[in-house]
């Protein structure tokens, strides 16, 4: 037996899904295009732009780049993010309520102020390179992600379950790593991904912090954009499409994607 | 290893809110002793400090000749019960009653094999492998109290361990408690908003309020011979009458209530009689006859409780709630007079 669905619910909910998947259908079919321009529906099929990205070093050295500075924004995140989120779920009583919110600024700022203030102090207040100047602004743009998505999980954690293991004789520190991370393993996961994919998509605060011969993905695809209208954008697009899948697959195989929205 | 557990002089504060109040416990070697009361009453907090949870303001705490209170929590070697189990959702059973031991750094044969012991002992063994998830509320509380039992702790804690169960179960684990503890000969503080478990379960029980210890006594002295007006109401004796002695004749006491109803009490039955004293009673330690000695009293709500019917009286003492026999049965309104039974009352002193 079936629900009774209205055919208009039916009709509506079908144009919603294309909506949703129009622009990336698009975009892969202009990516096979065998023009010079970006074009859709695709005029001959080819692989060629796919092969033109490994052919432009720029696409090389930002790809590496972007991977690192989102790999090591992201771990520097979750550093400060998951202490924080313990201290705040531990300590919830006796902590003014702002103090949370303190942790979400980076998402409630507009993202260009944000950027814009992060070269004024980390690059030239500070006067730090380029490189740790990204990692770091990364980190705390991902801080939120790390905080909260950690926070959720700590905020189903049976915090005497950690008293018990003290009282078992386990010093706070070892009950940390050995009671509570394995039992908020998910939340950190979870938070990692949508850090990583946070970072590696961004464009705001990577825009200020870049600069000569560093640059991110994101970045290096706007300026190729600029000079160049031809399908290899297109290809960088699905091929970093596929890259968010992959994860995202990874992470149904083994943990079930439920987390992500729980 | 049998030691005992002292209190002294416990003070503690939340801001400023005193919540412990110059409190002293002694618990003997191998003996259990309950704290027993209302939520708030400080017996919780009194458990975190002993655990190590929570820095008193001042006083200490001592297990035999050593002194806890600036120990850190996990170097007090003390097993703990909680109400909601806290097994380690991540491992098994055998690994959870196994935590302890692993971190005395017993070696995993040795831990495996007391492990075992212990599970066996709780009628676990079966379940070993099973994570906590898989266990129904009774089974792990008993994973709980292995793990606790099994590191063969100088004194065992319980906070509330049986409130998440059901009624039945609660009784069945509580035998359970008892006798492990007994065999074990272990030191025992036990904390519980529940008269019956504490009273059932315990050597000797203190009635808490407001950060205070009102009684500490065995369960029988604090059933018939409640201290004051706090611990004759927590065990029900629900009507405290205010009396004068008026008259004196031998053992005799002839004492007055308000109102002027005149009652005749033997300081055999009750022990010296002061001249301001609190009769307390249960309901059923009143009898409401249509004539004789007692308190003149007009009946008001009957209320059927199978073995007799109870009356709430309206008398010039106050209110009162007195039981009477099935066989003679009053209607709201009509006037009776309440007659104390001697045996199942008792005398309070008023200044305490």
């Amino acid at each position: 037996m079936t629900a009774r669905i209205h055919p208009l619910l039916g009709a509506f909910a079908i144009l919603v899904f294309l909506f949703l998947l129009a622009p990336l259908v698009i975009i892969v079919g202009a990516s096979l295009s065998d023009t010079t321009y970006l074009t859709f529906p695709p005029q001959g099929l080819t692989l060629r732009w796919f092969a033109n990205i490994f052919e432009i070093s720029a696409f090389r050295n930002t790809a590496i780049t972007s991977f690192q500075v989102a790999i090591l924004g992201t771990g520097l995140s979750l550093l400060i993010g998951i202490p924080a989120a313990y201290a705040l779920n531990r300590y919830r009583v006796g902590l003014p309520k702002w103090l949370g919110t303190l942790f979400i600024l980076p998402i409630l700022v507009p993202e260009i102020v944000f950027g814009f203030s992060l070269l004024k102090t980390i690059t030239i207040g500070l006067g730090l390179p380029v490189y740790p100047s990204l990692i770091i602004g990364h980190a705390l743009l991902v801080l939120p992600y790390s905080v909260r998505v950690v926070g959720a999980s700590l905020a189903s954690f049976d915090f005497s379950v950690e008293e018990a293991a003290i009282s078992l004789g386990c010093p706070p520190l070892k009950t940390f790593f050995t009671v509570v991370l394995p039992n908020i393993r998910a939340g950190v996961i979870a938070a990692f991904i949508l850090a990583f994919i946070t970072s590696i998509n961004d464009v705001s605060i990577s825009v200020f912090l870049t600069g000569p011969g560093i640059s991110t993905l994101p970045i290096q695809i706007l300026a190729h954009m600029e000079q160049f209208f031809d399908p290899t954008i297109a290809s960088v697009s699905v091929l970093l499409m596929l890259v968010t899948v992959g994860v995202m697959a990874i992470v149904e195989m083994t943990l079930g994607l439920t987390f992500l929205t729980k | 290893m049998t030691v005992s557990l002292t209190i002294e002089n416990l003070s503690a504060h939340y801001g400023q809110t005193q919540v412990l109040k110059d409190l002293s416990i002694s618990v003997a070697a191998g003996e259990l002793v309950s704290l027993l009361g209302s939520s708030g009453c400080g017996k919780t907090t009194t458990l975190r400090i002993v655990a190590g949870f929570l820095a008193p303001t001042s006083g200490h705490v001592k297990l035999g000749d050593r002194d806890l209170t600036t120990l850190p929590a996990h170097a007090r070697d003390i097993g703990l019960v909680f109400q909601n189990y806290a097994l380690f959702p991540h491992l098994t059973v055998m690994e959870n009653v196994a935590f302890g031991l692993k971190q005395r750094g017993i070696s995993s044969s040795d831990r495996a094999k007391r492990a075992t012991a212990m599970l066996e002992r709780v009628g676990l063994a079966p379940l070993a492998d099973r994570l906590p998830a898989a266990l129904s509320g009774g089974q792990k509380q008993r994973v709980a109290l292995a793990r606790a039992l099994v590191i063969e702790p100088p004194l065992l804690m319980f906070d509330e361990p049986l409130s998440n169960l059901d009624a039945k179960l609660r009784v069945d684990m509580r035998v359970e408690i008892r006798q492990l503890q007994k065999a074990n000969g272990t030191t025992s503080l036990y904390v519980t908003h529940d008269q019956e478990e504490a009273f059932s379960i315990s050597d000797r029980v203190a009635i808490m309020n407001a950060g205070r210890i009102m009684q500490l006594d065995t369960p029988e002295v604090l059933y018939q011979k409640p201290a004051n007006a706090f611990v004759a109401r927590f065990v029900g004796f629900e009507n405290l009458i205010p009396m004068k002695t008026v008259a004196r004749d031998g053992v005799i006491v002839t004492a007055e209530a308000a109102g002027g109803a005149r009652l005749h009490l033997s300081q055999d039955a009750f022990g010296p009689i002061k001249d301001d004293f609190v009769l307390a009673t249960r309901p059923d330690g009143l009898v409401t006859r249509g004539t004789g000695e007692g308190i003149p009293a007009t009946l008001g709500t009957r209320t059927y409780l199978g073995r007799a019917y109870q009356y709430k009286c309206e008398t010039a003492a106050g209110e009162i709630t007195a039981n009477g026999a099935l066989s003679e049965m009053f209607e709201p309104g009509a006037t009776a007079v309440l007659v104390p039974l001697p045996e199942q009352c008792c005398i309070l002193d008023p200044e305490n």
